[in-house]
């Protein structure tokens, strides 16, 4: 259930490091979401916001109506991004990701492999760093 | 030129080639990139095609004219030959082999008639035909030689150049065969025939019959060579898309792509520029295949029907994945028939071995205009049923490409905006962002209703607020009293327009201004119950219950008895007139017992009213039978700061919609009972002058009229009753709405009961005085008069 469809990050090698991190926020966003017993969604409850900064990264996390998770990780020294920059690439993320299910080839569950979804994450992550 | 010599051989293959690639027929230009396909099925690399298209001046000319196609063609032949390019090479080498093109194979090559229309003068040395035109199934040669492979069993069918000679005649019979596909003797030579590419195409067939018109017309060589260059990669699968899809079908398809492909290999010199371009014959083709699936042409196919058709070409389904991002251009999830052609076009590259292009090539973006056609071969490579379509340059696909690009960045533009849009939202600080359209994409474009907000610090502002954000709000300005949505926002949540007004009725009661919304009807509506209640059910953070909304508390400032209100209206007014006063219902004055039970007052305000009304002044005692209403001036006496304040609260919120007001005043009736109580208590024992009590008289009385609307009627008094008959009619007037007028008549039906209520207790306890005092009365008769039962 909790297995991640795409990971990606730009300094490679601390990639096992990331992985980490983000499973671990995977917990935050639980709890997060959970609180929320409302029935109707809406863009500020997709929006999580900061979960938790630790160390010298935040963590930014962003749920679909379908309890999709994405977990953004920047830099602390990053302080370029600001929220509304998180949020529009939460966005970016979400309608590439929409696009992807679109696909009636794509089998929900499957690690994604789209290229388009690709190129949209690298461009994403060449602005933010 | 540098002039050149050919043999006899050479020059008709070439002549034959030429022809192929002279698709305009103007004899002079085989548009390079019929000639470039050519030349790279020739198997040699890039630089040595370069390096031969220079010698041959094409470079120079920009075009392959008839002698720089010959040299070229001779320099190719050199270069497979191992030798090195020169242009004196070109006369000097004798006996040099024909070039030889690769053609791929595929087993249905037998189908693929059609492409050897014209044999009679096609040298042996002309590739096979792609299409192996009848059934028979001949199994994939890698390489189509120019010689003739008819005559060679096929494993010797590898032996390219040595062959040129050799039966030169069959293969113009072959090909005719071929073309005619029924002749049998061809099918036998056509085993020994590599595999053509197109086989699935040629059903056997005379469909491509205009393939093979124009295979007539052009020689078959070229249009094997260019089927040779299709055939470049593996031949495996033939056509594993329509296969699968009805063979029979695919029969008769297979026939239209052939006879594409002829044309394209004819054109692809020409339209070399661009790879993607679909042909006539293949965009046909694929519009059946379209129909096939839905019958409406501008109709959709669904992602599943597509998925299952696509499976069917037996491509990877990461390929088939990208190949559908690349082609459901408005990335609805389904195919319209342009994108559908587009997807189509791409497997049958991508099953040619063509690299699926990272995004989606001009050519095949999804037109409005369809049936544009251009050729389009991908690279020369595959043997794909389809023959990658030879590329065309057409010029009318040149306006609609621009039109294309101009709405692909239109459409890029707008999702630009919608993006800038987001962010120009995100950026504000709103505390909701409804995302009403989450599915595709856009975010951020809920609509908002500009609802108004009063920027006051109520807290029924914020209610309202919350109501709003509830309902749709999407720029939700910030404002100060966006702090306190946290606390409400679980109120919020909930069936919003009555949790708040509870909560706003809670809150709202020290700021009687508030209503300004929209809300405001529902929420005064809900107000008006809550104040029934008296309680906010959900536990909101009301600050104080609201009370009854009855204006004037008791004074039923909406009562009916006009006349009460007006006696005590009046009787405020002219406390001069104490008889005045006269109160409304004659209730038979009492002075004495009363007067006597002066220390029960304080259990009810009517009682005290009663023995201070008594004790004060005889011309109160008229006004007995209203001591209520006395004690009510006592009460009111005391109240009677409270009791202006309401009254001008009253009169003012007479105005509104009262209910806050009228719930304020009703608590603080509530209040001021008690307090009246123990203030009567003391103002009992004091003479109070009327004076203080005409204003709370009035109130009080107005309470009394309310309670006794029946029961009396007033001696009227102007004063009195101007004065009541002030804010009598404003109250009621104030209520425009039904059903807030329903409310406050019930609200006001209600207090009258309490009123009345209270009235009957008040009432019994002094019966029970005066019980007391008949009976302390009648013991002092005994005892005074000891012996009168003697």
């Amino acid at each position: 259930m909790n297995c991640p469809l795409y990971i990606r990050s730009v300094p490679t090698q601390g990639e096992l490091k990331f992985h980490y991190t983000v499973h671990t926020s995977l917990d935050v966003v639980e709890e997060k979401i959970s609180g929320v017993g409302k029935a109707l969604a809406d863009q500020r409850e997709l929006y999580l916001g900061l979960l938790y900064p630790t160390e010298d990264y935040k963590v930014y996390g962003y749920v679909t109506n379908s309890k999709v998770k994405f977990v953004i990780v920047v830099d602390s020294s990053n302080t370029s991004l600001r929220d509304n920059e998180i949020r529009s690439m939460f966005r970016k993320l979400h309608n590439s990701f929409t696009d992807v299910m679109c696909n009636p080839f794509y089998n929900p569950g499957d690690p994604i492999q789209s290229k388009a979804f690709d190129s949209i994450v690298s461009t994403m992550m060449v602005q933010a760093c | 030129m540098e002039s050149l010599t050919l043999s006899d051989v050479e020059q008709k293959y070439y002549s034959e080639l030429f022809l192929s690639c002279d698709v305009d027929n103007t004899k002079k230009v085989a548009s390079n990139g019929k000639v470039l396909d050519l030349f790279r099925a020739a198997q040699l690399s890039n630089e040595v095609v370069h390096q031969i298209t220079e010698l041959c001046g094409a470079t120079r000319l920009g075009h392959f004219g008839r002698s720089q196609f010959y040299i070229a063609l001779k320099l190719i032949a050199l270069a497979q030959s191992g030798l090195p390019l020169r242009v004196e090479s070109l006369n000097s080498v004798r006996d040099l082999p024909l070039p030889r093109f690769v053609m791929g194979k595929n087993e249905q090559e037998t189908r693929h008639a059609v492409m050897f229309a014209d044999t009679e003068n096609q040298g042996p040395y002309f590739p096979r035909p792609p299409g192996r035109v009848q059934a028979k199934k001949v199994s994939a040669h890698e390489m189509i030689q120019p010689c003739v492979p008819t005559v060679d069993p096929q494993p010797d069918t590898t032996s390219p150049v040595v062959s040129p000679h050799q039966s030169p005649p069959t293969s113009p019979h072959a090909w005719r065969k071929h073309k005619r596909q029924a002749s049998g003797g061809n099918v036998d030579r056509q085993p020994s025939v590599p595999g053509v590419v197109w086989p699935p195409f040629r059903e056997a067939q005379p469909g491509p019959v205009t393939g093979d018109g124009m295979w007539s017309a052009h020689s078959p060589p070229p249009v094997q060579e260019s089927w040779v260059s299709f055939t470049d990669t593996p031949p495996s699968s033939t056509l594993p898309m329509h296969p699968p899809s009805a063979q029979p079908e695919s029969t008769t398809v297979r026939t239209v792509p052939s006879a594409m492909t002829t044309n394209e290999i004819q054109r692809q010199i020409s339209g070399y520029d661009d790879p993607w371009k679909i042909t006539d014959e293949q965009r046909q083709y694929y519009i059946n295949q379209f129909k096939t699936i839905q019958a409406d042409l501008t109709g959709l196919i669904p992602g599943s029907a597509a998925k299952e058709f696509f499976t069917k070409s037996k491509l990877p389904i990461l390929e088939l994945s990208h190949i559908w991002e690349l082609s459901d251009f408005d990335k609805d999830g389904a195919l319209t028939l342009d994108e559908f052609c587009a997807a189509f076009h791409l497997v049958v590259a991508r099953k040619n071995g063509y690299d699926l292009p990272e995004k989606l090539p001009e050519s095949l973006m999804p037109k409005l205009i369809d049936l544009d056609d251009s050729a389009g071969v991908p690279e020369p490579a595959t043997e794909v049923d389809f023959s990658a379509s030879p590329v065309e340059v057409t010029p009318n696909k040149s306006p609609s490409m621009p039109s294309l690009n101009q709405n692909w960045s239109e459409l890029n533009q707008s999702n630009e905006q919608w993006e800038t849009f987001s962010e120009r939202s995100s950026s504000s600080q709103t505390l909701t962002q409804f995302d009403s359209n989450i599915a595709p994409a856009d975010p951020d474009t809920a609509i908002v209703h500009p609802v108004p907000i009063r920027m006051t610090p109520s807290k029924i502002h914020m209610q309202e607020m919350e109501l709003k954000r509830t309902g749709s709000d999407h720029t939700h300005p910030t404002s100060p009293l966006m702090a306190n949505p946290p606390e409400l926002s679980d109120e919020t949540k909930l069936a919003a327009t009555i949790k708040f007004p509870g909560t706003t009725v809670g809150d709202g009661y020290s700021s009687s201004d508030s209503f300004t919304s929209d809300q405001e009807p529902i929420s005064s509506a809900v107000n008006r119950q809550r104040s029934h209640s008296g309680t906010s059910p959900e536990g909101l953070k009301v600050v104080a219950p609201p009370p009854p909304p009855p204006r004037p508390h008791a004074s039923h400032s909406r009562s009916s008895s006009l006349d009460m209100n007006r006696n005590f209206a009046a009787v405020p007014a002219g406390p001069q007139q104490p008889g005045v006063v006269a109160f409304p219902p004659a209730v038979p004055p009492r002075p004495l017992p009363t007067q006597t039970s002066v220390p029960h007052g304080h259990r009810s305000v009517e009682g005290d009213g009663l023995p201070a009304h008594t004790s004060t002044s005889p011309h109160q005692m008229p006004e007995q039978p209203n001591f209520a209403d006395f004690s009510q001036f006592q009460a009111f006496a005391v109240d009677q700061p409270a009791d202006d304040g309401e009254n001008t609260s009253d009169s003012g919120q007479a105005e509104r919609c009262a209910e806050t007001t009228g719930t304020m005043k009703t608590a603080k009736n509530d209040i001021q009972s008690e307090e009246r109580n123990a203030t009567t208590v003391n103002s009992a024992k004091v003479s109070t002058p009327l004076a203080p009590p005409p204003k709370p008289v009035r109130r009080r009385l107005k309470s009394e009229d309310e309670l006794r609307p029946d029961v009396e009627d007033l001696p009227q008094k102007s004063n009195v009753i101007a004065t009541v008959l002030a804010t009598q009619p404003s109250i009621p007037r104030s209520i425009g709405k039904d059903k807030k007028a329903i409310q406050a008549s019930i609200r006001r039906n209600k207090e009258t009961n309490t009123v009345l209520a209270r009235l009957n207790s008040e009432l019994q306890q002094q019966l029970k005085d005066l019980l007391e005092e008949r009976i302390s009365l009648e013991v002092q008769l005994e005892q005074l008069r000891p012996f009168s039962h003697l």
